[in-house]
């Protein structure tokens, strides 16, 4: 039980358990300063994964009307409008001469596949799991729809899905304790079908500019270092890396970015940390409240029967 | 708060970026079938407890009742566990793994040792067969009872809900004290007066216990606790206090002389713990809807940590 709280650089049990069929750890860098918003990556995700249609809401935000990420939106493309310079002084940018600068920033939001997964390591099914490529992965055909993942992630990744069940989906087996909706979790699998088949997530493949990066997750970070240098001689305002750190709450993220402004703009938290890194605390505690309880019933016997 | 053109929100006076004041962590999607699970699984493990002290000292109606209390809570409990699964047919896949990560799982398996203990207990006294089972299974009862009404606590502690995962030292203890309050409560209404002292200063010890954590918590969470004083939390909140110390004034008013007066105060205590478990689950709920209770302590851990 310690082990889990050790925020090391590696999900736990990895890769190891897979002994043979282990594969390098494979991940996103997303990177935004490059992102058109274009949301081929949105697009390409429900067409691979056959995502349901949820319904269309006009946001009146920016470009934006699937809003946030959920059972049924694994990539999802954020808009921020700002009256913000694109680049610090000296960058040469039109921009920046402008009385009112304005900046359009696009970030193609997914899921993180943590090193510490904190959906992984509450669901009570095993039914989320880590797969050979060191990615999180929901095993729908095992999911019981208990929802304890959905508030467990930092970022709000996973939801049920309330559509109604498919006329194709398995015949219930006790058909009375039945629901008419999905009732499952869902999220992003980094496709893992594809890359079992070698290829690349649909996301990836479908991105017209690179924003959105796949590969071996050493590599990616080593590309990624580079690109923020580059940003930052280049002078561009805010540049920076997004869950790139192994040191961090969750261990580094599996799919990490680079953003253009603090992660909060983009609706991420700026300091995530996987709740069950205080999971041996919380036991003692709890052993220590039960075996209080056991003590205050006693005590209620002190004074007789009456 | 206070919402503006550029997507920023006005957090305790300094101003703070968020993604168009949309939350960050996900809303629980747990039913009203989860606070009246706390409650009743609550109830059912602090009743096992009572019920083998009052063995003990051989209070026998106590004993009796407090056995049969305890067992009918134990069949209410998965009940309403298994309705509130999005997929109810795979109810049993909770016992594919043990996870010490997931007090679902560890709590799925003390409910499944409880449950089969007490009914096994309680089938085998009106039946009044097979003294020696009986015994052990009492034995097993009381020993799972106190993990069982404290697990809930660390259960939603162990999520990014910042109003739980911030209360995870007093969560454990709160539910446990709730769960002994509403065992007490429940003994004092169906035990005879002359026999139900123990059961009565229980009521009234955990009650205030309760009552006071309640209030320690939400002070030590400062910021992040004030979702307790607003919208629901806040209502729950205050029919708890009223109920929970009315009734608890009641019963060691004249608890002690009038069934009628335990029967009363019993019942108000009993509507007080429900209350507060309530108070506890929507206070969850708040603290995702907005991103500030995520945001400015993430913001402040950071800037601390330099």
């Amino acid at each position: 039980m310690s082990a889990l709280a050790q925020p090391t650089g590696s999900p736990a049990a990895w890769p190891d358990t897979y002994g043979d069929e282990a594969k390098p750890r494979m991940g996103f860098f997303t990177d935004t300063s490059v992102c058109i918003g274009c949301k081929a990556c949105e697009v390409a995700c429900k067409e691979w994964n056959l995502i349901p249609e949820d319904g269309r809401l006009w946001t009146g935000e920016s470009y934006d009307n699937t809003s946030e990420l959920g059972a049924n939106t694994w990539r999802h493309v954020a808009f921020v409008e700002q009256r913000k310079p694109l680049k610090l002084d000296g960058g040469g940018e039109t921009a920046e001469l402008d009385a009112e600068p304005l900046r359009w920033l696009m970030e193609s939001d997914v899921c993180k596949h943590c090193t510490h997964a904190g959906c992984l390591d509450v669901c009570p099914t095993g039914s989320l799991f880590r797969t050979e490529y060191g990615t999180v992965v929901v095993q729908e055909d095992i999911c019981n729809g208990c929802g304890y993942c959905v508030p467990a992630c930092p970022f709000g990744v996973l939801d049920k899905r309330h559509l109604p069940r498919k006329a194709d989906d398995a015949p219930l087996s006790l058909p009375l304790l039945g629901k008419k909706e999905d009732g499952r979790v869902w999220k992003c699998t980094l496709c893992y079908d594809r890359l079992k088949g070698g290829h690349e997530p649909a996301c990836a493949k479908a991105c017209p500019t690179d924003s959105i990066q796949f590969g071996p997750l050493d590599e990616l970070r080593e590309r990624a270092d580079q690109r923020l240098e580059k940003l930052r001689a280049e002078r561009w305002n805010g540049a920076q890396l997004y869950g790139r750190d192994p040191d961090d709450g969750v261990g580094g993220f599996g799919a990490f970015f680079l953003l253009l402004d603090e992660p909060e703009v983009y609706g991420l938290p700026p300091d995530p940390v996987v709740p069950t890194a205080h999971v041996a605390e919380m036991w003692r505690n709890t052993a220590i409240a039960a075996a209080a309880m056991l003590v205050g019933v006693a005590a209620a016997f002190v004074g007789g029967r009456s | 708060m206070s919402h503006h053109h550029d997507g920023s929100i006005t957090a305790v006076g300094t101003q703070m970026d968020s993604y168009y004041g949309r939350p960050i962590v996900k809303e629980p999607v747990w039913q009203p079938e989860i606070p009246f699970y706390f409650f009743f699984g609550g109830l059912a493990g602090a009743s096992g407890v009572l019920h083998a002290f009052a063995g003990l000292v051989g209070n026998k109606t106590l004993a009796r009742r407090t056995l049969l209390i305890g067992a009918a809570a134990d069949i209410v409990g998965p009940i309403l566990l298994v309705s509130d699964l999005g997929r109810p047919e795979r109810a049993l896949n909770m016992f594919r793994v043990f996870k010490v990560t997931s007090p679902m799982s560890v709590g799925s398996w003390v409910l499944l040792v409880s449950g089969s203990a007490s009914n096994t207990a309680a089938a085998l006294e009106l039946m009044g067969k097979l003294k020696p089972v009986k015994v052990a299974a009492e034995f097993v009862s009381a020993l799972a009872g106190p993990p069982l009404a404290t697990y809930t606590g660390t259960l939603i502690a162990d999520t990014s809900i910042p109003v739980w995962h911030e209360a995870r030292h007093e969560l454990p203890w709160l539910f446990g004290a709730s769960a002994a309050s509403s065992a007490g409560a429940a003994a004092a209404i169906a035990v005879p007066v002359d026999e139900a002292g123990p059961a009565r200063r229980l009521a009234i010890g955990a009650s205030v216990v309760t009552l006071g954590l309640k209030e320690v918590m939400q002070r030590r969470l400062g910021f992040v606790g004030e979702v307790y004083e607003k919208e629901e939390a806040g209502s729950y909140g205050r029919i708890s206090k009223l109920c929970t110390g009315a009734g608890a004034a009641l019963l060691a008013l004249a608890g002690k002389r009038s069934r009628a007066a335990a029967v009363a105060g019993g019942s108000l205590v009993l509507a007080g713990e429900v209350a507060l478990r309530w108070s506890v689950f929507r206070a969850g709920f708040q603290s995702a809807r907005d991103p500030r209770y995520v945001v400015v302590p993430q913001r402040e851990r950071k800037a601390a940590r330099g």
